[in-house]
This record gives structure tokens, sequence and C-alpha cells, in this order.
């Protein structure tokens, strides 16, 4: 009985190709009732290339693989007490963010991709998108397992879950994937697969991991890139996703440039929070913010949109802001961090000097003429025994949902605001891009539970003032947020290293 | 920089998360399972209804009929997150390649004769279609149900279909014609007349609204039906015939089986001794579709056993009706 | 807008983790890549190529004096760019619609 031997792509076909069926018992719009009113017009599933070939045979084995390694280096990282080879415990506050802001997005994620690996109608699609429900479900758990053994040592690990739903500038990450989630099948597939994850996310999870390594976080560094070789897979399904739908109907060309503008726009004000982990809470330096948008968005991200030109798809609209505005943002969220801390469930500092000194190298005339003397005043304050606190929440973005700390592009000096009336009510937005997405949806983003606004009603347990807030979050000054300089885990970590400061005094290890 | 360190200096601060010391106690180490599923899931605070189902919030108790104060009491007894989930099912990868290859190698499959191989794909092979189906009702349920205990093994169940259907491919390749058998058996999933109530059944689960109600439609009744006859009556049948090398091409969906049912009977359990209203919503499902199982049964265990079908239908379920009274259900 | 259509702006990518288990296939890949520029960051490697880059299994089999499979690159890949065409064989990433022949 001699088999031909069959490639691998023809064997990756029978085994998952032709295992669906056209149903007669139900109709198959309602069976697949969500994948039509998008107004995708898909006229052959069967078109769908297959951007990774692996049986489930395959992917349990690498997968196992994967994960045996990762738990082997997290077990020997807990019982060696890993975390005190950190460079300086001033990085955890980027740790602490991640539980708090980014794993829960990979939860979401593992669900979003379950229902669109229910709903598409085709074969090839559902099977790529189940697998990365699963990878991302692998995500989550691995993260929450890293991050275990630091939540036993130190403050803002572990009331994570409690501020996940609550906490104001975790409504950016949370508002984000909602929307996401919200959104028909092929919309959330563009914004996930394709904006965030083939065109973003390689700034998150290759210079700031590789900052993690440089910094003594073995946990984060391995799951990190674990993570990131199931990312790979999941970039190729964005962007098979895009060309097929392209390639389907011309039709779709228009929608599916409207998804990229949104979710380009959407996915990159997300990422003010990552560009600030990487310029400011990485105590030894990998890459600047700007040099890693260069990099990533200005080098690999053009090349794709050169790609992809030829079916009709132009640039991300307002992308020349998001270039201009790399100068700016991360010394602009700072800023908010830094006064806002004591409503938050992590510390902040002022850059040491070295840190400033690197800061200049990387940004120039743009750091030293606007955010240097805005640093030294607050060292001036500190000096004088009086830190620069806000006393009330930021005005946020009806859309992004970041507190509006931008500035014109062309005018560093003035803040951005747009307006916009709609049903008698007036929505305020941080940019042109943020407007834009709300002139689309209204219906939707009218919806939005702004935080600020919500406290400010008494819908934070009755907190009505910021020390207030900060309790119903459990978010004590010290234990929780506040200064990294008067915080818990600045004694402990002095503690644990025989009372010496380990502040590093250069940007290199 | 070197560091000395003493040991006593560092002491850990809390054991685990706050919202798993609320479950477990203070001062208690958490397993990583628990770390790893409980209250992943968002309650409250949602910024926007799906486009797709205005009706509901994006996770929402209301969309099945079962009533839980608290949903992460439906845990998994495997104890499964991601990684011991796929080190175990890649353990059982490795043994189930190495039965291939050793019916390749032997080539083991030659002792079957043309007419037994039709029967294999008659009576077997178009149940990687049935597989199919059950991926797309685990995935729905892991999409809408609620919780991460329950909804992320749901995943993992919906992934195992999948492979399952990719086993029963291979069987399919492994036999004479395999390519051109697997278009002749979807035709029979399609259109012959011993699968339609099946295939009608699985149809009329994959638009079933209630996320719990299609758990125990397609993990409790189909697999409590379709499993023991497929993988053990007619393996045994097909056994006596063929040789030893089918029942080494099966060997998978027999452990998958015995393993997997402790996760659906364990979550039938919790629901079932929560209330008296969820004990009598689930007798009703069962009722409503208990008979489609067995009317989908039936013409393929007349095909398989004709003048025994009766007895050995009666075996396969008296053991399902066994398993509900441990439940708790009705017999 | 006018983006630059140039090979800074046509580049593909694969990096991997910097651990033994790489080595070969890195290897296999600057041979067989004669454009390709190497970044190391700390635990990581990146290699860029203009419009296009092949992995070949048999460079890799050479190195290491054992059969392999291309589909375990996974375990030590981090990150990548570029259309994907992937057989037995080659692992080929490349931009634009003539990528597809190496």
């Amino acid at each position: 009985m001699a088999q031909p031997k069959l490639s691998l792509k023809e064997k990756y076909q029978l085994m998952t190709r032709g295992l669906d069926w056209e149903t007669t018992y139900q109709p198959m719009d309602k069976v697949f009732p969500y994948d039509k009113y998008e107004g995708i017009k898909i006229k052959n599933w069967d078109k769908w290339e297959d951007p990774f070939r692996l049986t489930m045979e395959a992917y349990w084995k690498y997968q196992a693989e994967k994960e045996r390694k990762l738990y082997a280096i997290l077990d020997s990282f807990s019982q060696n007490n890993g975390q005190l080879n950190l460079s300086d415990a001033r990085y955890m506050t980027a740790i602490k963010l991640w539980l708090q802001g980014i794993t829960p997005l990979e939860y979401y994620a593992h669900r979003g991709f379950a229902h669109v690996g229910r709903q598409f109608r085709g074969a090839g699609a559902r099977v790529a998108c189940q697998m990365q429900a699963l990878d991302e479900l692998r995500h989550a758990q691995t993260q929450m397992h890293a991050f275990s053994h630091y939540n036993k040592h130190f403050g803002g690990f572990h009331q994570a879950n409690h501020l996940r739903d609550r906490a104001w500038y975790l409504s950016i990450p949370k508002s984000f994937f909602e929307d996401a989630m919200g959104a028909g099948p092929f919309e959330f597939v563009t914004s996930i697969s394709f904006a965030f994850e083939y065109v973003l996310t390689n700034l998150l999870f290759m210079p700031f991991v590789s900052g993690a390594a440089y910094n003594g976080d073995i946990a984060t560094t391995t799951f990190g890139f674990s993570a990131q070789s199931d990312e790979s897979r999941h970039m190729t399904l964005g962007i098979e996703v895009v060309k097929f739908v392209l390639e389907q109907h011309e039709d779709n060309v228009p929608i599916m440039q409207r998804y990229i503008d949104k979710w380009f726009w959407r996915g990159y004000r997300l990422l003010a929070l990552v560009g600030t982990m990487m310029d400011y809470m990485l105590p030894r330096k990998v890459m600047s913010w700007a040099e890693a948008w260069g990099i990533y968005w200005e080098e690999n991200g053009f090349a794709l949109f050169n790609d992809l030109s030829r079916y009709g798809i132009r640039m991300p609209k307002y992308h020349e802001v998001a270039t201009k505005e790399k100068m700016h943002i991360t010394h602009q969220a700072w800023s908010v961090f830094y006064t806002a801390c004591p409503a938050t469930g992590f510390h902040t500092w002022l850059p040491q000097p070295y840190e400033m000194d690197w800061l200049s190298d990387k940004y120039g005339e743009t750091f030293d003429r606007f955010y240097r003397p805005r640093f030294e005043l607050f060292g001036q304050m500190e000096k004088a025994g009086n830190r620069f606190f806000t006393n009330r929440l930021p005005l946020v973005c009806q859309t992004c949902q970041v507190p509006d700390f931008f500035t014109e592009v062309d005018n560093p000096m003035k803040q951005s605001v747009r307006h916009y009336q709609w049903k008698g009510m007036k929505f305020n937005f941080c940019s042109d891009g943020c407007k834009d997405i709300f002139v689309n949806e209204p219906e939707k983003f009218c919806q939005a539970y702004i935080p600020p606004q919500q406290i400010y009603q008494g819908n934070a347990g009755g907190a009505r003032t910021l020390p207030e807030y900060a309790a119903w979050l459990r978010c004590p000054m010290g234990s929780e947020a506040g200064d990294y300089y008067s915080s818990d885990d600045y004694q402990n970590w002095l503690k644990w290293h025989g009372g010496k400061d380990t502040t590093p005094s250069t940007a290199a290890a | 920089m070197s560091v000395e360190i003493k040991t006593t200096n560092i002491e850990p601060l809390r054991q685990t998360f706050d919202h798993i010391e609320v479950r477990i106690g203070k001062g208690k180490a958490a397993t990583r399972y628990q770390e790893a599923v409980h209250d992943f899931q968002a309650t409250q605070n949602f910024h926007y209804r799906p486009t797709w189902d205005p009706a509901f919030d994006l996770f929402d108790i209301r969309r099945t009929r079962i009533r839980l104060d608290d949903f992460d009491q439906l845990i998994d007894p495997r104890q499964y997150y991601y990684a011991p989930y796929t080190l175990q099912r890649a353990r059982q990868q490795e043994a189930q390649d190495n039965n291939f290859g050793l019916i390749e190698k032997r080539k083991l499959f030659e002792a079957i004769t043309p007419e037994w191989q039709d029967r294999i794909e008659h009576l077997v092979l178009p149940l990687r279609h049935a597989e199919w189906g059950a991926n797309t009702n685990n995935c729905y349920i892991s999409a809408y149900g609620y919780g991460a205990p329950f909804t992320s093994a749901a995943l993992m169940q919906a992934m195992d279909r999948l492979g399952i259907a990719q086993y029963l491919t291979r069987i399919a390749l492994a036999l004479e014609g395999g390519q051109q058998m697997l278009d002749r058996i979807k035709v029979a999933w399609l259109d012959h007349p011993d699968w339609q109530p099946m295939r009608h059944l699985m149809e009329d689960a994959m638009v079933t609204k209630d996320w719990f109600e299609l758990h125990l439609i397609q993990n409790f009744l189909l697999d409590g039906a379709v499993f023991p006859f497929a993988y053990v009556h007619v393996d045994q049948l097909i056994s006596a015939q063929a040789g030893i090398g089918y029942g080494l091409a099966t060997e998978f969906m027999r452990d998958w089986y015995a393993e997997s049912i402790r996760w659906t009977d364990a979550a039938l359990k919790v629901v079932v001794k929560f209330s008296d209203e969820n004990r009598a919503l689930l007798n009703s499902w069962v009722m409503a579709w208990e008979p489609r199982v067995r009317e989908a049964l039936a013409p393929l265990a007349n095909a398989a056993f004709g003048a025994n079908a009766a007895a050995i239908t009666e075996a396969i379920f008296a053991e399902l009706s066994a398993r509900r009274v441990k439940l708790g259900l009705a017999e | 807008m006018s983006v630059a259509n140039d090979a800074t702006h046509n580049k593909v990518f694969i990096s991997f983790q910097n651990n033994e288990e790489a080595r070969p296939i890195i290897e296999s890949i600057l041979e067989d890549n004669p454009g390709a520029v190497v970044s190391e960051m700390p635990a990581m490697i990146k290699i860029d190529v203009p419009y296009l880059l092949v992995v070949r299994r048999s460079t890799i089999e050479e190195k290491i004096g054992r059969n392999f499979d291309l589909q375990s690159m996974h375990i030590n890949l981090i990150s990548l760019a570029g259309n994907i065409e992937e057989s037995e064989d080659e692992f080929i990433l490349a931009w634009g619609p003539s990528g597809h022949s190496a």
C-alpha cells in the first residue's frame, strides 16, 4: 500500500481542510451568525493560505518543549531568589504595570480568538484562530507564574486583579481590548493580529524584553521571548487575514483601510505606556523608544505597507503624527505617572543624573529644552521636602482613555485637545486620530466607562478624594504607591543588600 | 555586584495574590493551577456592549440558564493549565506517533481485508467530521462561557477534538487509497442515511445558545454514547478481524475519553449540587436531548452489530445513566 | 504621502534567542543570505536582509550532522517580518509579489 509521500502543505490540507461542511439541517447563517454584518465579502474561504502548517500533534510537541524549558527556568529563578539579581528595584514598576495592564490583555486575547475561532466560516482560518486562542491562554498563565515570585517580595502585584477593572490608568488597556473584542470578527483579527501584533508588538517584546535580560530579570526574559515565538505565528495570521480579505473583494479594501487606520492609532496610543517602560523604568538602558520606533515602525512597518500597497492599502492615517511624537510622548507620560502615582499600584521617581544624560543623548534638544527643566524643577521640590503630587485625576481622552498629556505636533508647549458634540453631549479627545475614531462609531464610544468621571460620580466605593480612591484601589502610599525612595520596596531592597543602595550610576551594565 | 545573601533576610511578604488568598486562606501557598485560572476573567466595568450581541455584556452570566454564585467553582479535576496540558498531550502524541510508525513499519494495516477496511470507513472514520463539530461546540463554550477555569478547559477540549479528527485522518491515510477515502467519508457524513441523524443532531447542537446546555449535549451525552460505541465496541469488533494494528491506531481516543469525562462530570456535579433549580434544568435537558443521541446512534449500531445492536446500545446508555445517577441527576 | 521604497524600507527580519540551539540556525542563515546584517541585543539576535531571507534545512543539517525539522525552529524563534513560504526544505521570508522564488 505505497502512499505517495505528502508535502507539508498537502498533509496539512488533508488534516484540516474538508473537516468542515455546509450545514443543511440548520442554515449556515444561523450556525455562523456574525461573519457578515461588517460588510466584508468572502467569496471563497478555500483561498485561505494557512499561515503555519502545524497539526495538533506538532503543536503539542513543540509547545510542550517550550513549556518544559520555561518552567525549569522559572523554578530555578524562584528557588534562587532571582529578584536579588535585578539591576535595581525601580525596575519592578515596569513589571507591575505588565501584570496589571498587559497580562489581562493576554486573557482577553484568549477569549477573543476563541470567539472568532468559533465564528469564521472557513476551517483554515478557524484553526489558526483557535491555536492562537490557546497560545494566548499560555501567555496569560505563564506571566502570572513568572510574576508569582515577585508578588511574594514586592508590592503592587497582589492586588493586580482588583486593579484590573478599577484603576483609572488600566482602563487604557481594558477599553482597548474590549473595543476590539466587541467589534465584528474581521475587525477583531485586523485589530489584534495585524495592527497590534504584526505592526506594534515587536516594540514591546523585542527591545523591552531584551532590556529585561539586561536588567537581570530572567523570569520576564524567558516568558517574553518564549511568548514571542508564538507571536510570530500570530503575526503571520495577521498578515494572512488582511491579504485574504483584500483579495476576496474590492469592496473590502475601504473597510480594511478604516480598520487599519483605527487600530494603528489605538495601538500606538496604548504603546505610550510601553515606551515609558523602556525609557524610564529600565535602570540599565538598551534602546530608547524613539530608536525602537525607528527600527520597528519606520523600517519594518514601512516595508510591510510597501508590500500591501499592491492591494490598494496606504499607510495608516496619522502615522506621520506618531513619528513626530516619538521624541515627546514618553517624557510626557512619565511626568503624569510621576505626579499621579499616589493613585496607582506602582512607584515612580525622578530620573537619576545618569539617566537624564542618557535621555539627553537619545532625545537631544527636545529633552533638554522641554523636559529636563521640568524634571529639574521637580527635583528642587523634592529637595525642599515638597515632592510634587497631583491632587486630582487627569482628564482622559474619550477614545484611548490616556490622560491628555499630549501636545500639538508642531508646538510642544500647547496641549492637544479636540472636542466633539454628539447628541447634546460634549466629548474630549487627545488627538485628531482619537476624535476620528469616535466620529466613526459614536454609539460605541459614548458608552466608554471613563474612570475619573465614574469616581467623581461616586462609583468608586463612594471615594470623593484621591486618598479615598487610593484606599479603594488597595494602594496605600509606601507599600504600594507614591515615590519609590519612600517605598517599602526600596527599604526591603536595601535590607536584602546589606543596606547598600544599588541604584546604577551608568546606563550600561 | 557581589551580594551576601542571608536567607533569613528575605522572608516572603505574602504567599500568593489577594484574589487567590480569598479562595484558599491567608498564608497558604497557592498551586500553579490556582494562580493560572482563578478570576482571570473580567467581571465588571465593561466599556462597550459587543456589536455582535448587544443584549449582553462581553462576559455575561445570563448566557446560560444555570445559576452559580461563583462560576470559578467549575474547576478542572485534572488541574490543567497550559503547561501540564501540553506536556500530557505531547507524551500521548509521542506514544500515538510511535503506534502509527509501528503500523507502517510492520505493515500492520495490510492484515485488514477490503471488506473490513470498508467497515472502518463506514462506521468510524466519518467521525472526523463529528469531531470537528465537537471542536466547534467546545470553542463556543470557551468563547461565551463564564469564568476562566471552565472556559480555559473547554478550549483544551476543543483542541483535543481537532487532534482526534486529525488522528482519524491519519488512519484513513494509512489505509489503502486513503486520500480518495477522505472524499468518500465526507460524502457519507453529508448523505449516507446512517449518518444523517448524527449530523442533524450535531447541527442542532451547533446552534444551541446556552453554553452549559451545550456542554451537557456534546461532552456528556454525545461523547458518552459515541466514544464507548466507536472506540470500545466497534474497536473490539474490528480488532477481532483486523489484528492488533487497528487498536493501536485508536489508543489515543480511548485514553483521552477516560480522562476527559473526569472534567465533564466534575462540572455537572458542581452545577447539580448548587441548587434544585439547576438539577431540574439539567434533567430537562437530558430528557430533551438523550432521545436524539439514541436516534443518532441507532443506524450505526445496526450497521455494526445487526442483531446485537440493541443489547450493545443498552449497555452504552446504561453506563451513561449510571454516571447521571452518580452526579445526582435522574436516571 | 510617499513612503521610501528602498532597501532600508524593504527589509525582512528574523530573530532568535541567543543560545546554543539557535547557533547553527543563525550560522546557516548568514551563510545562505549574503546580504544579511546581524544585530546583537541582550539575549537575542536579529538578522535583517533586504527583500528576502531563506532558511535552508540542508545547510543546518550539514552543520549539526543530523536530521533537522524546520518546524522545530519555532522553539528558539523570537520574531520575524515578511511574507512566509514554508516547506520541508526551506523557510522563506519575503516582501513583494515576486518574493516567492529564492
